[in-house]
């Protein structure tokens, strides 16, 4: 249970994953936001309408799919680090998967890693494909990850230590 | 030999800084005490992007802010500035002495704005004074601050935002977080805290306690077991850790004692952490011209020790007859904030703690 382990739950998940005819149409964001607490940059950073108005600033992120083109803009956005961007129509077998990072070292583009679930363990390698950097500012970096398609929503962090 | 200022900041956390910029944005002439060399308080250990929204500064890192929010202080010509600066006390007529360039100095405010922040609590158990046990507050101070890691392998004591942040910020630093350990049943961290630890290995132990620190001459492990409803240590569940560092982030009691010198009726409101001082609503306490903002008035979130600064700065500068004509928008806009952070279900412990300080009469003793 989230509250006891700090893992989201199956259904927690299934709550907040776009439906699969989105999914298969391209880059889509994911929210693993699941807490009312005083928050709302996802909202104000958004400029496609993405997220749905907040009327409270407790209020869970609520999305439209349809106006969320997968800039990531949000996932650098997010203090809790919980927005993440996946990509089912990069290629037959493989998936895009974007996450934040704020970690050192920063993996090189081109490099393999162990794609991290939400527990820390190993799940299968990725390949990072794209390295972006949200700002001076803010000093959060947005990984591009390529990673097969059957891990593309467990894989939520990488290990870059032996 | 007393100088007469007009209103007198103490402490220049997010509380302090905000409660000197509302005071002086108002006209007032505003003397801000810092008893560190730099401004900023605990925001310039504060890595994390905040929570909130635009108005606090949400996605801005810690330090971020502590740097825009003191350029702005040390810029503003009604605001001076005094750095390595302590409060000794509170005296009769409302003199207060100031130890400031190994000099004690006496001043008499028209109103002081005390914005003091907490002290962390601490923890009993054998050896709990061996080196290598540190409060959150020191690791953060010896990592963010000063750029020392304090270890190599560190237990966490405490689930609340505290304890999950600098766990946190402590694998940034390349330092092994091999356990979190949580008494209560529950993460009290905001869950995406914790998501964040999880995902980079590091388990949660809730109902969890640390039962002895082992080592002769330093810290060499621990031993920590799960705890059951009555927080009796289960038998059997013992296990042993090896670690160079127990942090301990067991919650923050608020530092108040300059209010009870000053003779500020008080009460004892656990949910806000402790001792705090009755108060009306715009944070002047029972003393008429004194006023508390941020955790010296209740533990609770940077974003909202922001606010109650600036609404203690509005109000102390509204006494002394500065801002008339804007006080009442002001107010609003600051008090509309602060209901949109409490109002949710992470505030329902302010709440809570705030309507029973309402409902309270002062303790005496």
């Amino acid at each position: 249970m989230l509250s006891k382990t700090g893992v989201p739950t199956p259904e927690q998940l299934k709550a907040v994953k776009p439906s699969k005819e989105r999914l298969d149409q391209g880059p889509v964001v994911i929210v693993e936001c699941f807490q009312e607490i005083p928050c709302d940059p996802c909202y104000t950073v958004c400029k496609k309408g993405g997220f749905l108005p907040f009327e409270d600033i407790n209020d869970l992120p609520r999305m439209d799919f349809d106006k969320c083109n997968g800039c990531g803009i949000c996932i650098g956005a997010c203090p809790g680090l919980a927005v993440f961007v996946v990509d089912e129509s990069y290629s037959e077998q493989e998936a895009l998967v974007m996450i934040p990072w704020e970690f050192l070292p920063v993996p090189e583009e081109g490099s393999t890693v162990k794609g991290l679930n939400r527990e820390g363990h190993a799940v299968a390698p990725v390949t990072v494909k794209k390295v972006r950097y949200a700002g001076e500012n803010n000093n959060t970096h947005i990984l591009t990850l390529v990673a097969a398609k059957e891990f593309a929503h467990d894989i939520r962090s990488i290990g870059v230590k032996e | 030999m007393v100088n007469k200022i007009e209103i007198l900041v103490i402490g220049s956390g997010p509380a302090g800084l905000k409660a000197s910029l509302g005071a002086a944005a108002q006209g007032a002439k505003v003397t801000l005490v810092e008893r560190d060399p730099f401004l900023g308080g605990q925001l310039v250990k504060q890595t994390h992007m905040f929570f909130g929204s635009k108005e606090q500064y949400a996605s801005e890192r810690g330090f971020k802010i502590a740097e825009k929010l003191s350029r702005e202080v040390e810029d503003h010509p009604k605001i001076r500035v005094l750095c390595n600066t302590a409060v000794l006390g509170c005296y009769e007529n409302g003199v207060i002495a100031l130890e400031t360039k190994e000099k004690v100095v006496a001043i008499q405010p028209q109103a002081i704005i005390l914005a003091t922040g907490a002290q962390e609590n601490t923890l009993m158990f054998p050896n709990c004074d061996l080196p290598g046990i540190y409060g959150a507050g020191a690791v953060q101070t010896l990592m963010n601050v000063y750029g020392v890691v304090p270890g190599c392998r560190v237990a966490m004591v405490g689930a609340g935002n505290i304890g999950v942040i600098v766990s946190y910020q402590l694998l940034q630093a390349g330092v092994g977080v091999p356990a979190i350990i949580e008494a209560l049943p529950h993460i009290g961290a905001y869950h995406v805290h914790a998501s964040k630890v999880r995902r980079m290995g590091v388990p949660i132990y809730t109902s969890h306690t640390v039962l002895a620190a082992h080592g002769d001459e330093c810290l060499e492990g621990i031993t920590f077991a799960e705890i059951d409803k009555d927080r009796q240590p289960v038998a059997g569940s013992e296990k042993e850790l090896k670690v160079d560092v127990l942090c301990i982030a067991v919650g923050l009691t608020p530092l108040i004692e300059i209010l009870f010198q000053a003779g500020c009726k008080m009460a004892f409101i656990p949910e806000l952490g402790g001792h705090v001082p009755l108060r009306s609503d715009t944070l002047e306490t029972s003393v008429s011209n004194i006023f508390v903002a941020g955790d010296a008035s209740g533990i609770e979130e940077a974003s909202a020790a922001m606010v109650e600064g600036s609404i203690a700065g509005l109000t102390a500068a509204l006494n002394l007859g500065y801002g008339k004509e804007s006080y009442q928008e002001n107010l609003a806009a600051a008090r509309r904030e602060l209901a949109g952070l409490r109002s949710g279900p992470a505030g329902e412990k302010i709440r809570s703690g705030l309507a029973r300080l309402a409902r309270s009469e002062e303790v005496t003793y």
